[in-house]
């Protein structure tokens, strides 16, 4: 009779450990690819990048900081490492404010056939970055139909070599950047634009206001907070650049479009500069994923004190 | 009232004028590579800016296709899109099951090192991805395409389905036990059938960013060209075909082709997941 109460608590306890160990063995599938292929190389990585090592054999050499020192006055890492942050400034505004534009004109259930449009702005979304840049070298090309059209228009005096030429290649990167990722940009502040009630236009609109100034002192506010959101996925995504510029510039020319990522890649998986260098590759990867990491904390806390701030 | 009629419409007449302007350049370079495909290399060479082929010709696609072994690059990334879609998709569901529905020991702890990887780039692993896929054995064949691919944690996915789990009422799971349900059992016959819009979603955003994946297959096929996939075999063909665009142009085509196919049938399942991901 006694076991009664006590049994009961077991049979909780039992019954709790159960469900416990049911859970962790629903997780324990994503956890294991989690840790064979993030978690383990984040650590390795740090591991590699205090060798010596060619990837190639066996061989490794224990260098303690010596990567670190010598990417500390490698001159073509840090021409990367700024090219990728100058690659992210120009993307970053010219995307948010277009796709924010394009959003804002479809954002209106008058308006006929928007979601064909809204189609059409994501297809370059979906299709394969790398397959886009290889087309658009020949689009760009001098003897390709951009520049044909340019100078029938009278835009063009002669052809430019967008991506051959140290001058252009950059912006016309960014220039294909912003067509290809503006898409998921504009359906992020349709989301956006779309919590906010219809109601408030036509108020604002009944009292007066042009779209301009409906859109500047009502809407803006009100979306503020996802455009926080919408930011710091832009300005992360822009800084892993790396299929467009593979496939477009290879980093060049003479490392004027090289970022972070192609830098990378080259050191340690091509052999045009000699043995490859693993352990000095993952320094560096190491070194810009801690900096993206803390430009994302750091961009998320700035986001967080500013709503704060609205709040109070 | 006529004049502010007016005005409307001339209003609208803009806004569609400009919208199909901004239009014509978006697709311009996907129609450019569909007709380029079926030029001759004489006429892609003639009339740069046509989009309509003078000469409809299979040539560039036949070509492609078997001499260029696009057949087989394509059958590749098929294989390796829907191995590593199934993959990501079991996963996700099982693990979004738990974190959204249960309390248990250690999830805290668990959902923080998820969240955590969302701003590491694959740079930054693709290192110590490769060797590990190397410990395996597995360098250049499909089975570590797939393996790869599917690692992470897939964090929207995760809440999408967390989030969706959720909100089913308890009194479906409590039935379930009363017939007799066990824990699995619920899961597998009662939850995960109703999550098929989730499901779907993830289906279609797995596969579009495998199919479209480039520096993971392309570290991995490096010395092995037969499990290149679309996007790794036309940069290659690229690299030894440099004056073949007509070629390179139908291997366009035929990579890009099934993923636009897919997302215009099932796009409101992609538009509600990218829309469902900056919200949560």
């Amino acid at each position: 009779m006694k076991s009664v109460p006590i049994s009961k608590t077991e049979r909780k306890r039992r019954e709790r450990l159960r469900i416990n160990l049911w859970c962790w063995a629903f997780v324990s599938m994503t956890l294991i690819f989690y840790v064979a292929f993030q978690g383990w190389p984040i650590l390795s990585s740090i591991y590699f990048s205090l060798l010596n090592w060619s990837g190639l054999t066996k061989d490794m050499k224990f260098v303690g900081l010596a990567n670190y020192k010598e990417l500390l006055g490698d001159q073509l890492f840090w021409n990367a490492f700024i090219n990728s942050f100058k690659y992210m400034v120009l993307v970053v505004p010219l995307q948010l404010v277009f796709s924010l534009f394009l959003a804002y004109l479809l954002n209106n259930p008058k308006l006929k056939g928007s979601s064909i449009y809204r189609t059409i702005y994501f297809v370059p979304v979906v299709t394969t970055a790398a397959i886009v840049g290889i087309v658009m070298v020949f689009i760009w090309g001098v003897n390709g139909p951009l520049n044909q059209m340019l100078v029938s228009w009278g835009i063009l005096q002669i052809p430019i070599n967008f991506f051959g030429e140290g001058k252009t290649a950059m912006s016309s990167l960014v220039a294909v950047a912003v067509w290809k990722d503006c898409g998921i940009y504009m359906i992020y502040w349709l989301a956006a634009l779309q919590s906010v009630p219809r109601t408030m236009y036509e108020a604002a609109m009944v009292d007066g206001a042009g779209r301009f100034r409906t859109f500047r002192s009502i809407v803006m506010p009100m979306i503020l907070p996802t455009a926080g959101v919408i930011s710091i996925l832009c300005v992360i995504s822009s800084l892993k650049v790396f299929d467009i510029v593979k496939t477009m510039t290879e980093g060049g020319p003479f490392y004027a479009t090289d970022v972070i990522a192609t830098y990378v890649y080259r050191m340690a998986f091509s052999s045009e500069m000699g043995m490859p260098r693993l352990g000095y590759a993952s320094a560096a990867a190491l070194l810009f994923g801690i900096t993206i990491i803390i430009i994302g904390a750091v961009l998320n806390m700035v986001k967080k004190v500013l709503n704060q701030k609205r709040y109070n | 009232m006529n004049r502010g009629k007016l005005i409307y419409t001339v209003k609208t007449g803009i806004t569609h004028l400009l919208l199909i302007v901004i239009g014509f350049f978006w697709v311009y370079p996907f129609l450019w590579m569909f007709s380029a495909s079926f030029k001759t290399q004489e006429e892609f060479f003639r009339d740069k800016l046509s989009l309509i082929p003078g000469s409809f010709q299979f040539d560039n696609i036949i070509r492609i296709w078997t001499k260029a072994n696009f057949n087989v690059y394509f059958v590749n990334t098929l294989v390796v899109t829907a191995g590593t879609t199934l993959l990501v998709l079991i996963m996700t569901s099982m693990s979004g099951y738990v974190l959204g529905r249960y309390q248990f020991f250690g999830k805290q702890a668990l959902m923080a090192i998820f969240m955590a990887s969302i701003s590491i780039p694959l740079v930054s692993t693709i290192i110590p991805v490769y060797e590990v896929i190397k410990s395996m054995g597995l360098v250049g064949t499909k089975l570590g395409l797939i393996l790869s691919g599917a690692g992470g944690a897939h964090v929207v996915f995760l809440l999408l389905f967390a989030g969706y789990y959720r909100q089913i009422p308890n009194e479906l799971e409590e039935a379930a036990k009363i017939d007799g349900c066990g824990f699995f059992q619920t899961y597998f016959r009662v939850m995960m059938p109703l999550a098929t819009p989730i499901a779907s979603t993830v289906i279609i955003m797995e596969s579009i960013w495998t199919w479209n994946a480039f520096m993971l297959p392309l570290v991995l096929t490096l010395n092995n060209p037969s499990s290149r996939t679309l996007a790794v075999g036309l940069y290659a063909f690229r690299g030894e075909n440099t004056v073949d665009w007509t070629g390179i142009a139908a291997g366009g085509s035929i990579s890009v082709i099934p993923i636009i196919a897919l997302f215009i049938l099932l796009q409101r399942y992609f538009v509600d997941g990218v829309a469902g991901a900056v919200k949560s």
